[in-house]
Formats: structure tokens, C-alpha cells, sequence
């Protein structure tokens, strides 16, 4: 390929101190505190020395280029450093190492809507929200007929978008940012917005978008949307490049290392925090022989067995007593869907001696087929974080052996299915009326 | 085929990487950003008082009864001398500028923090927030400047020459809000505990400041020290030009000279800052 690229990036990182993530010395105590224990140190060592194990590197060492009217899609699982790419590209973040050179205006929409003030009206807030964008007021009055037309707003336009339906508000955002003319793109799933047929718009869209030579990098979940939108794509894993190339190269090889390197139904303590004087020494899915399992099926119980110790005992009083054990079951797609407590009614106590072993039964039907994940804590809720481990266990749902539905399980729609207690009683008025 | 360009204009090429030493950036880029600035205000002024019953009758109602309140209770309980301005203009002509002031510096502290759902989703310079908040009170300033027009000429005082002093005083209660707001909204990100700090600074602030006392009755000896404190020239400078009485010495012009020196020093710490800002937040 020829010609200066668009985007130059060598060696970029980010790298994030964990724990500390989010709220770095988040009152002047702590930084008094902070600023002590540096000074400590540096007088005992000779230099402040960093734990490794509260480092993330959220990006690790990332070159590539980018060549002038391509169109990147950026595939990774959740962590895998796709947003921070694109914040550190749209200059909403810095990198910690290396650098990336960009050449021309990059519009980043990593989310619709981004500005909108619920008491303005639709009018206004495309004003607004084009001005944040980045749009020229000359260029908002120029496109505003069509950003209306394509929001199918047009009689609302003068309303205060608080009364709008979820719907209009998304459609309306999502028509300002598409009407955005930057050389350069950067895109973060904002097509999931609206109903089917307007995401279907918002694709034909980004196609027209990706058709017109301008630049597009963009994040998807959506393997499907990501495969007609992009030429290129680009593989991250923890941070990592992994692979570049044609889409569909790396759409499969996603497939297959996803595949590969889950270790499913295994308990992951790789992203584990908090004082960790008790710890999870185990985490499993289990059948009905109480054998270890990756997956059960949609209708049966799902039951997880947790090993708990003491790590440090010497610290606190030798006892688990007090401590709550709470798993929250995700979505693949990172979405919270329920949660289960050690203290909840029915729950458990947990004892007075230096480890145990605790069983959770969550009686089925549980959830549609697919991937689950399972967070882990173990604490003083709103006090203390004895010990925090995210994706703990993924295991599988899979699909019922003995259906207790007589229609097909939708696995697109991530829900939990539950069985109810259902009555029906008929009204008097019904009772006389029954055919003869 | 050959590849044809399809920006017609030679694009500048910026390089990322992770902010290091002191600088000012590129306070051009504000310039560039200028109509998002006005949108910015424009908004907030709009969104101010909206679902309130009286609307804009508040940035009247606000200093109006303030200067009630100050005129019973400084003025005829705690008999405050007044130069010998009637208290209510007296005290309006200082409480003015002070609303402007303190209200720019308390929503100006606030700025960034309050906006961080926009900081983590899109790219901007980020002063334009303490930029909005110390020009978004200014129309506030304007329509309490009209009731204080009205109350002068209610007494019958007529300002003389020294009302064109006036812009430069406002210009610089301006500068000093802006310089207390880059600061503040800077380490505001790092230390929370500004939040906690601000109502207190102001409140000092307005007593070390002549709003319902005259500079006069400050003993001669404490004078110096007491007009380093911009504000204590604008005030002072604001009465006198309105409606007479002591005026602000050439000591005002070192404490804008320190206002200056301190917003150029508190843009350069809000740059060093301003990349570090999305992880913070």
C-alpha cells in the first residue's frame, strides 16, 4: 500500500495502577499518605518500587498503521484494550509509552448522544451536541434538515427531548453523530441503538460512511455488522495485537483463539483485588454427582461450589465469620444479571473457622444458551473488599435436554428464564359465559 | 487507478503521546473551539432557570434581597459606616460584582468534575469548562447590573467620569475568577476535598473584601496588604466609579499584575493536567 498513512501508532501503552483505578489519591489524606509512603520508600531502596500485581497494562506495546480511506474493525474481548485504543486515538486519554501519529480531524463516537441536556429541545440539543462533536455551527445549519429527516423527528424537533420516547432520543443522537465529516472515525458500537429496523439504518449509514474514503476504526461485538463494514480488521487480546489483516481472516482466527484460549468452567484469579486476608481458593460449576462441569443444561440447576480460606489469618481474628460472599452472574457481552448472596434469606453464615466450602443452587430453568460469566466477591459490602475477583468462572448454558417449553429458546435475546407460580381464576361475570 | 487524496486540504498531522514538563498547549486551540464555547454557555444559560417559576427574575431576586438582608442587618442593626452612600446602593455596588464573582468561582471549581461524563467520551480542551462557567454568569451580571442603574438613579445619584473605569474592573474580577477556577477545577480532579473547601474560601473572601464594610474603615497600616486582594480593587473601584466615596490606590494594579501571573501559571497546571483528566475522574 502506498502513501502516508492517516494513523501511525508505535509502541502505544496505557497502563493503569489497579485498585488505585478510577480514583488516584481521591482526597488530599490520601495523597498526604501517598506522598509519605513514596518518600518511605525512596529513603529504604533508593527508588519508589511499584507492585507488579497492580499494574495493568490496558494497552501493551501496540504499532500499526493505518492508511488513508480504510476501514479498521477492532475485535477483542471485553478488556482486550478496544476502548482505550480508541480514547487514546480520539485524545480523550493519554498513552502511558509511544506515541500515534494522526493526520487530519478524528471524530470519535464512542457513545450517541454525549452532551444532550434533557430540558433542551430537540433543535437545541443538535446544535449542542454537534458542537461537542466537533461540527462547525455553518456545517449543523447546513445538514440540520437532513439530520432531522434521517431521526424521523421532524415534529418533535421543538420539543424538549425529556419528553421524547427512548427511541427518538436514540435516533436523534444517533443522526447528529452520523452526519459528523472527520477524515478520521472512531466508532464504539453506537450501532446498537433503536429498534431493528433503525439499526439497520444506522448500518446502511455506516456503510455509506465507510464507501466515501474516509477513515473508520471501529469496535463491534457485532461479527456480522463488523465483516460488511470493514476491509481490515485488527485482534486484541489483553492489550496486545494479535492479528491484522483482512476482516475475515481475523473475524476467524477470533473465533478460534476465543475458543481456545477461555479456559471454560476453570476458576480464573488472574484479575483478583481487595485485602485478600481470606481468599476464594476455588470457584466451580458442578453436576448433579457434584463432578466439575463447563456447562449445564438451560433446565436444570445451576450449582456452584466456592472453597474459601483464610490467606493471612494472623492479620484479622482467624475466622470467616462476618464476611459475605456474593456471585454475580454476567452476560458474555459483560451485562450484570443476577446476583447471589451469602446473607440473602435462605443464605448461609459463614463460619468461625479457617476455610470452608459453600454450595449456591440456583434452581432452573436459569438462563437462554450461551456464555455466562461469574464475579466473584468476598467482603464487607461498602466496607470492605477482602477479596475481588472479576470473570472468576465462565461456564456455559447450554442448550435443554428436556425442553420445558414447547417453543425454541431465542439464544440472541440474553434473558433469564425463570419458572413462575401462575394461577388463573375466572370472574363471575366470565363464569356464566362459557361456551355451551 | 491512483490514489487520489480525498481531502482537498493539506491536513495537519498531530502526534499523542504522554503529556511531560510544563507548558501552555495550545491556547490557540481555544480559539479554534470558540463556537463550542458559545454553545457551552449558551447552554447553561438557557438550562439555568428552566422549571423555575419566576425564570430569569431570579439573577434579579438573588442580589435584590441580598442587599436587603445586608441593608437591615449591617447596615441599620450593626449601624455600618458607609461613606455616606446610602447602604442600599452602597452595598449593591459592591454586591454586584461580588455575586459575579462568586458564583464564577464556585461553579468555574466545579467545572470539570461536573462534566466528566462528557471528559471520558469525547476530545476537547478541556479549559473550555472553567471558561464556560466564569463567562456563562456574566448575563447575571448584566441584568443585576440594570437593578443596581435603577437603584442609583431611585436615590438620584449620577456616576461621574470614573465610569469608564468599569470594563477593566469587570475584566478583571473576570481574570480573577478565571485564574481561581483553573486552579481549582484542576486539583478539584485529584483532591475532591475542593469541593468541601470552595464555600468556605468564598465566604472568607467576602468579608476580606469590602462588600458591606467601606475600605475606609480598614486601618490605614493593613491598607497594602488588605488591596492585594483584587477583589477589595474591584469592589472599592466599582463603588467609586458608581457612586463616589474612597477609590482603589495603584496597589489594585500589582494585585492584577499577581492575578495575571497565577492564571498563566494555573493554565499551564490545568495542561499538565488536563491529559491525565479521563483516568481520573
Amino acid at each position: 500500500m502506498a502513501g502516508a498513512p492517516v494513523i501511525r501508532a508505535e509502541h502505544l501503552g496505557k497502563r493503569y495502577r489497579l485498585g488505585a483505578r478510577g480514583r488516584q489519591s481521591s482526597t488530599a489524606g490520601d495523597a498526604i499518605a501517598a506522598a509519605a509512603s513514596r518518600l518511605l520508600g525512596r529513603l529504604r531502596i533508593g527508588r519508589s518500587t511499584e507492585v507488579s500485581d497492580d499494574i495493568l497494562w490496558a494497552l501493551d506495546d501496540l504499532t500499526f498503521e493505518v492508511q488513508p480511506g480504510e476501514t479498521i474493525g477492532i475485535i477483542g474481548r471485553n478488556g482486550a484494550g478496544k476502548s482505550t485504543l480508541l480514547k487514546i486515538l480520539s485524545r480523550i486519554m493519554e498513552p502511558t509509552t509511544g506515541f500515534a501519529e494522526i493526520t487530519g480531524r478524528v471524530g470519535s463516537l464512542l457513545e450517541v448522544g454525549t452532551g444532550f441536556h434533557a430540558d433542551l429541545t430537540g433543535r437545541e440539543n443538535t446544535y449542542l451536541n454537534g458542537a461537542i462533536l466537533g461540527m462547525k455551527r455553518a456545517e449543523i445549519e447546513r445538514k440540520f434538515d437532513e439530520i432531522v429527516a434521517f431521526a424521523e423527528v421532524d415534529r418533535f424537533i421543538d420539543t424538549p427531548v425529556k419528553f421524547y420516547s427512548s427511541g427518538m432520543y436514540m435516533r436523534l443522537a444517533f443522526a447528529v453523530a452520523a452526519h459528523l465529516e472527520t477524515e478520521i472515525l472512531v466508532i464504539d458500537e453506537v450501532l446498537a441503538v433503536g429498534d431493528i429496523q433503525f439499526q439497520r439504518k444506522c448500518l446502511g449509514k455506516m456503510n455509506d460512511i465507510a464507501r466515501h474514503g474516509r477513515t473508520v476504526l471501529f469496535i463491534s461485538h457485532n461479527m456480522e455488522a463488523i465483516q460488511r463494514l470493514c476491509s481490515r480488521g485488527m485482534l486484541l487480546d489483553r492489550g496486545r495485537l494479535m492479528a491484522s489483516g483482512s476482516i475475515g481472516e481475523v473475524v476467524t482466527k477470533y473465533r478460534a483463539t476465543e475458543r481456545r484460549l477461555v479456559d471454560i468452567g476453570r476458576f480464573n484469579a488472574r484479575g483478583r483485588s481487595g485485602t485478600g486476608w481470606a481468599r476464594i481458593r476455588d470457584l466451580r460449576l458442578v453436576d448433579i454427582a457434584g463432578r466439575p462441569v463447563p456447562g449445564r443444561p438451560a433446565e436444570e440447576d445451576l450449582t456452584f461450589v466456592v472453597d474459601l480460606e483464610l490467606h493471612n489469618a494472623s492479620m484479622v481474628g482467624a475466622s470467616l465469620r462476618g464476611l459475605i460472599l456474593e456471585l454475580v452472574i454476567h452476560s458474555d457481552q459483560g451485562q450484570p444479571l443476577v446476583s447471589l448472596m451469602s446473607i440473602d434469606d435462605e443464605g448461609v453464615e459463614l463460619p468461625s473457622a479457617a476455610g470452608c466450602r459453600i454450595t449456591a443452587t440456583l434452581s432452573g430453568p436459569t438462563f437462554l444458551p450461551g456464555r455466562y460469566r461469574l464475579n466473584a466477591f468476598l467482603g464487607i459490602p461498602y466496607r470492605e473488599h477482602v477479596d475481588e475477583v472479576p470473570d472468576a468462572l465462565e461456564f456455559e448454558v447450554l442448550s435443554p435436554v428436556h425442553p420445558w417449553r414447547p417453543y425454541e429458546l431465542h439464544s440472541s435475546r440474553q434473558i433469564v428464564c425463570r419458572k413462575a407460580s401462575w394461577t388463573c381464576t375466572v370472574d363471575a361475570p366470565f363464569a356464566g359465559a362459557s361456551v355451551p | 487507478m491512483s490514489q487520489v487524496s480525498p481531502y482537498p486540504v493539506a491536513l495537519s498531522t498531530r502526534r499523542l503521546a504522554a503529556q511531560s514538563g510544563w507548558s501552555l498547549g495550545r491556547l490557540t486551540e481555544i480559539w479554534e473551539y470558540r463556537e463550542l464555547l458559545y454553545f457551552l454557555i449558551w447552554r447553561d444559560i438557557k438550562v439555568r432557570y428552566k422549571q423555575t417559576v419566576l425564570g430569569a427574575g431570579w439573577a434579579i431576586i438573588q442580589p435584590v434581597l441580598t442587599m436587603v438582608v445586608f441593608t437591615i442587618f449591617f447596615g441599620r442593626l450593626a449601624g455600618m459606616p458607609s461613606d455616606g452612600i446610602p447602604y442600599p446602593v452602597f452595598s449593591m455596588a459592591a454586591l454586584v460584582p461580588w455575586t459575579y464573582f462568586a458564583t464564577a468561582l464556585s461553579s468555574g471549581s466545579q467545572s470539570v468534575v461536573g462534566s466528566q461524563h462528557v471528559i471520558s467520551k469525547v476530545y476537547f480542551p478541556r479549559l473550555i469548562f472553567p471558561l464556560v462557567s466564569v463567562l456563562g454568569p456574566l448575563v447575571d451580571f448584566g441584568i443585576a447590573f440594570l437593578v443596581l442603574i435603577a437603584l442609583m438613579f431611585w436615590y438620584g445619584i449620577l456616576p461621574g467620569a470614573a465610569v469608564l473605569w468599569l470594563p477593566a474592573l469587570l475584566l478583571l474580577s473576570i481574570l480573577t475568577a478565571a485564574a481561581g477556577s483553573v486552579w481549582l477545577s484542576a486539583l478539584n480532579v485529584q483532591y475532591r476535598d475542593v469541593r468541601y473547601v470552595v464555600p468556605f474560601v468564598i465566604q472568607l473572601w467576602m468579608f476580606a473584601s469590602p462588600v458591606i464594610y467601606p475600605a475606609s474603615h480598614v486601618p490605614e497600616r493593613w491598607r497594602t496588604l488588605f488591596f492585594l486582594n483584587p477583589m477589595a480593587g474591584v469592589i472599592e473601584g466599582f463603588r467609586s466609579a458608581l457612586v463616589g466615596g474612597s477609590s482603589p490606590g495603584w496597589i489594585t494594579l500589582v494585585s492584577a499584575a499577581v492575578v495575571i501571573v497565577s492564571l498563566v501559571a494555573g493554565a499551564a497546571y490545568f495542561h499538565r493536567l488536563e491529559g491525565t483528566f479521563a483516568d481520573r475522574i
